[in-house]
C-alpha cells in the first residue's frame, strides 16, 4: 500500500561563520545565503527511496520559517518531494524547539486530516541551532513513537517499520507502529542531486502558507510567545591560546620533545 | 525561586550506569548547593546496589525502578518511567546525559512537562538559572534563559568531572513501582560494535586521522598510537568518505562532537566542519606536513612533519618512557 510521508526541512545559513550583531548580542543572519539544512537532505532522500520502492507514495515537505523559506521547499521538491507547505507569519517566528515542534506537529495533524500520514522524517539536527530534538518532540506532541539517530529503515509498510538506531556502542533494532516520527543520520543513505525534472516541478509548484491560526494554534502557543527558552545572548568562544611549536633536529628528537611535553602536562 | 528541586536521570548503558551520570551528579551537586536543595536521582531499570552507588557519588535521594522493560532503552517506556518519577519529585531541573538515549528521552519528557529544553549544555549558572550551549557548529556560544518553571537539559559529555564515590555516604534509596503501559515502540535487539573499542564520546584521549593517512592501511599507525596512549580512534570525513574507516569514528559537523583532554590530529587540515566537532578539546596536537594548515592555529602543540615518520617514533618514545621510572 502506498504511504503518505512528511519530511521536515529547515532553511539555514550556508556558512558557519555567522557574526553577532553588537546591537542585540544575537547572531545576525540577515543577508547571508541560506540553503536546506545539510542533514535534512538525508531525510528527503530516504523518503524518495521509500517512494521508489512503494509506488503511489506521496511526500510533503514542511518548513517553518519566514516567507523566503519557500525556497527550501522548492529545493525539497527538486529532490523528489511531491508538495511543500510553508508554516509562516509573524506569530510563528522566533520560537524555540518547543514551539517549533508544536507547530510542525499541528501541521502534520492537519495534513493527516486530509490523508493519514504514516511517517514523518527529520534530519539529525540543524546546522544553526543544532538542538537535535525537534523530531522527538513532534512525536511527543502527536503521541507517536519517535526514534532519533536512525541509520537504516530495514522495512516499512503501512502498519509498522523496523529501524536501526545508531547508539554509542552499537546498533539498536526497534520495531515501531506507524504513524511514527523518525530522525535520520548521515549514514542512512547518499543523497542525490536534484534532477532536471525535479527542478521543473519545483519551479511550477504552488506552495501554500499556513499561519498559526490555520494550524489551530493560539498566539500564546506559537513562535516566541510559545517558547520555553530564549537565547539571551550569543558570543564567540574565547580564542584558543597560541600553541607551542615542537621541533627537534631529527624526527626522533621531535617525537621525544612531544612526549616529554605531554607527560609534563599530565596528558599521558 | 523557592524549592527548586533537582532530578538527575541516571541512564544505564547495557546494564551499567553510564559515566556521564557521574558527571551529572557533579553538575547537580553544584546546583543543589547553591539552591540549598537535596539532590535527587532517578534510576530507570537499575538495581538497589546501583542506587546506593549514586548516593555515594553525591545523590541525597535515589528512586529506582528495576523493571525488565527498562533494561534496554525504549523512548516511550523510559519517558513514561521518568515522568512518573518527575510527578513524584516535582523537579525544577531535570538533568539528562547528552547521549543518544538521553537526547531522545529529553524530547518526550520536556514536551510532556511543558518544559524548556536545552541540549548539550556546557555551563550552568545556578544563581540565574541560565545555561550555555554552543550553536552555529561551535562558532558561537549561546546563553539560554528559561521561561518555564521546569528546565530540562542534556549535558555535554566530558564537561563536568565525574563525582567521586565517598564510601558510607548517607542517603535515601527508594524503589519506585513501575508498570509498563502499552507502547508503539518495541525493542528487538542490540548489536555491539567491535569489542574493546573506546567510545569517542567519553574518551579522555583521541587520536584522529584524515586524508593525510592515505588509505585504510595507514590507519594502522593511528591505531598503534591510540593503543599506546589508551586513546579512542577518530577520523575526518575525508577519511570516512574514502571508506578507510567506518562512519561512527567521524568527528565534526556531520559526525560526533568530542571533548577530550587530548586530541591528536594526524593528516587533518582543520576545516571548519571538522573543528565543529573537536575545537573544545582541552589540548590539541597537530601533526601535519603543512605548517600553514588551519589545524596548526588551533593546536596546543604544533608538529610539522610526515605522520608516517613521526607516529612510530612517538609510539617508541612512549614505550621507552614507560620502561623507565619517570624522572621528576
Ligand atoms: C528569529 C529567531 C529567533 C529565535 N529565537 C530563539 C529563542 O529565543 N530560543 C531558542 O531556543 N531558539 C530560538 N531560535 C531558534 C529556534 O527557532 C530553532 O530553530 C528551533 O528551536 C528548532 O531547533 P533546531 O534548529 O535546533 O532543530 P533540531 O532539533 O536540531 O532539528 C532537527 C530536525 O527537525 C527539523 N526541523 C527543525 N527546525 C525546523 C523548521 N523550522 N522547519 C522544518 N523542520 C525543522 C529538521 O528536520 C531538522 O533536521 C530562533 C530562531 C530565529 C530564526
Ligand atoms: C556540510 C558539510 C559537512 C561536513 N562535515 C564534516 C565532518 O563532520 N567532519 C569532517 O572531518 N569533515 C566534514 N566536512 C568536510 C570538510 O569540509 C573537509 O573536507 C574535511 O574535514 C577534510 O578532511 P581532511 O582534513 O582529512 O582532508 P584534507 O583537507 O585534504 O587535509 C589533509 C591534510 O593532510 C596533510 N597531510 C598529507 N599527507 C600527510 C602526511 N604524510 N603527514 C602529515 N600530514 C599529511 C595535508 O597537509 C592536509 O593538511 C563537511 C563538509 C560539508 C560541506
Amino acid at each position: 500500500m502506498p504511504l503518505n510521508i512528511v519530511v521536515c526541512v529547515k532553511n539555514v545559513p550556508s556558512t558557519l561563520a555567522v557574526p553577532v550583531d553588537p546591537a542585540t548580542g544575537l547572531p545576525k543572519t540577515a543577508g547571508l545565503v541560506f540553503a536546506m539544512n545539510p542533514f535534512d537532505e538525508y531525510a528527503v532522500e530516504e523518503a524518495v527511496r521509500i517512494k521508489e520502492k512503494t509506488p503511489g507514495t506521496t511526500i510533503t515537505a514542511v518548513a517553518l520559517g519566514p516567507e523566503s523559506d519557500g525556497a527550501v521547499l522548492r529545493e525539497a521538491i527538486s529532490r523528489g518531494c511531491d508538495a511543500g507547505v510553508l508554516l509562516s507569519g509573524a506569530e510563528l517566528q522566533g520560537g524555540d524547539n518547543f514551539s517549533v515542534s508544536r507547530a510542525l506537529a499541528a501541521a502534520i495533524q492537519k495534513l493527516s486530516a486530509e490523508k493519514p500520514v504514516h511517517l514523518a522524517l527529520f534530519g539529525k539536527s540543524t546546522n544553526d541551532d543544532n538542538s537535535g530534538v525537534v523530531g522527538g518532540q513532534v512525536a511527543a506532541w502527536l503521541g507517536w513513537p519517535g526514534v532519533l539517530f536512525v541509520k537504516k529503515i530495514e522495512s516499512i509498510d503501512e502498519n509498522s517499520a523496523v529501524l536501526c538506531r545508531m547508539m554509542e556502542d552499537g546498533v539498536d533494532k526497534l520495531k515501531v507502529k506507524l504513524p511514527a516520527a523518525v530522525g535520520t543520520v548521515k549514514e542512512i543513505n547518499e543523497p542525490r542531486v536534484p534532477s532536471l525534472k525535479g527542478k521543473m516541478a519545483a519551479k511550477k509548484a504552488a506552495i501554500p502558507t499556513w499561519t498559526a491560526a490555520d494550524l489551530g494554534l493560539k498566539p500564546e502557543e506559537a513562535g516566541a510567545a510559545g517558547a520555553r527558552v530564549k537565547v539571551a545572548r550569543s558570543s564567540a568562544p574565547p580564542p584558543r591560546p597560541a600553541g607551542t611549536r615542537i621541533a627537534g633536529a631529527t624526527p626522533a628528537q621531535t617525537a621525544e620533545k612531544l612526549v616529554a611535553a605531554l607527560i609534563e602536562r599530565k596528558l599521558i | 525561586m523557592s524549592q527548586q528541586k533537582i532530578l538527575v536521570i541516571a541512564l544505564l548503558q547495557r546494564g551499567v550506569v553510564s559515566p556521564a551520570v557521574y558527571e551529572l551528579l557533579t553538575a547537580g551537586r553544584s546546583l543543589a548547593n547553591v539552591l540549598k536543595q537535596p539532590l535527587a536521582a532517578y534510576l530507570p531499570g537499575g538495581t538497589a546496589e546501583q542506587a546506593k552507588e549514586l548516593v555515594e557519588r553525591g545523590a541525597d535521594r535515589v528512586l529506582w525502578s528495576g523493571h525488565a522493560a527498562l533494561k534496554d532503552f525504549n523512548d516511550e517506556l523510559h519517558a513514561q518511567a521518568v515522568l512518573a518519577a518527575a510527578a513524584q519529585e516535582q523537579p525544577s531541573w531535570v538533568l539528562i546525559p547528552g547521549s543518544v538515549a538521553g537526547r531522545s528521552l529529553a524530547c518526550r519528557v520536556a514536551v510532556k512537562l511543558g518544559a524548556g529544553l536545552a541540549t548539550d549544555i556546557n555551563e550552568i549558572d545556578p544563581a540565574s538559572g541560565a545555561v550555555k550551549r554552543s550553536h552555529y557548529s561551535g562558532n558561537l556560544q549561546a546563553t539560554m534563559e528559561f521561561k518555564s518553571p521546569v528546565r530540562v537539559v542534556t549535558v555535554q559529555a566530558m564537561v563536568f568531572p565525574q563525582a567521586p564515590a565517598q564510601a558510607g555516604r548517607a542517603g535515601e534509596v527508594t524503589e519506585l513501582a513501575y508498570a509498563p503501559a502499552a507502547a508503539g515502540t518495541e525493542f528487538i535487539s542490540f548489536q555491539a560494535e567491535e569489542a574493546g573499542e573506546i567510545d569517542l564520546g567519553g574518551a579522555e584521549r583521541i587520536v584522529s586521522g584524515g586524508r593525510g593517512v592515505g588509505g585504510a592501511d595507514g590507519f594502522k599507525a593511528i591505531r598503534d598510537l591510540a593503543h599506546a596512549l589508551g586513546a579512542a580512534v577518530a577520523a575526518s570525513r575525508a577519511a570516512v568518505d574514502s571508506g578507510w574507516i567506518p562512519y561512527r569514528h567521524q568527528v565534526g559537523l556531520t559526525g560526533r562532537t568530542v571533548r577530550p583532554k587530548l586530541y591528536v590530529a594526524c593528516g587533518i587540515s582543520g576545516q571548519v566542519q571538522h573543528l565543529a566537532g573537536m575545537s573544545s578539546a582541552a589540548n590539541i596536537v597537530a601533526i601535519n606536513t603543512d605548517p600553514e594548515c588551519p589545524m596548526m592555529q588551533q593546536a596546543t602543540y604544533l608538529v610539522v612533519g610526515d605522520m608516517f615518520e613521526l607516529l612510530p617514533l612517538i609510539v617508541a618514545e612512549i614505550k621507552k618512557r614507560r620502561g623507565q621510572p619517570v624522572a621528576a
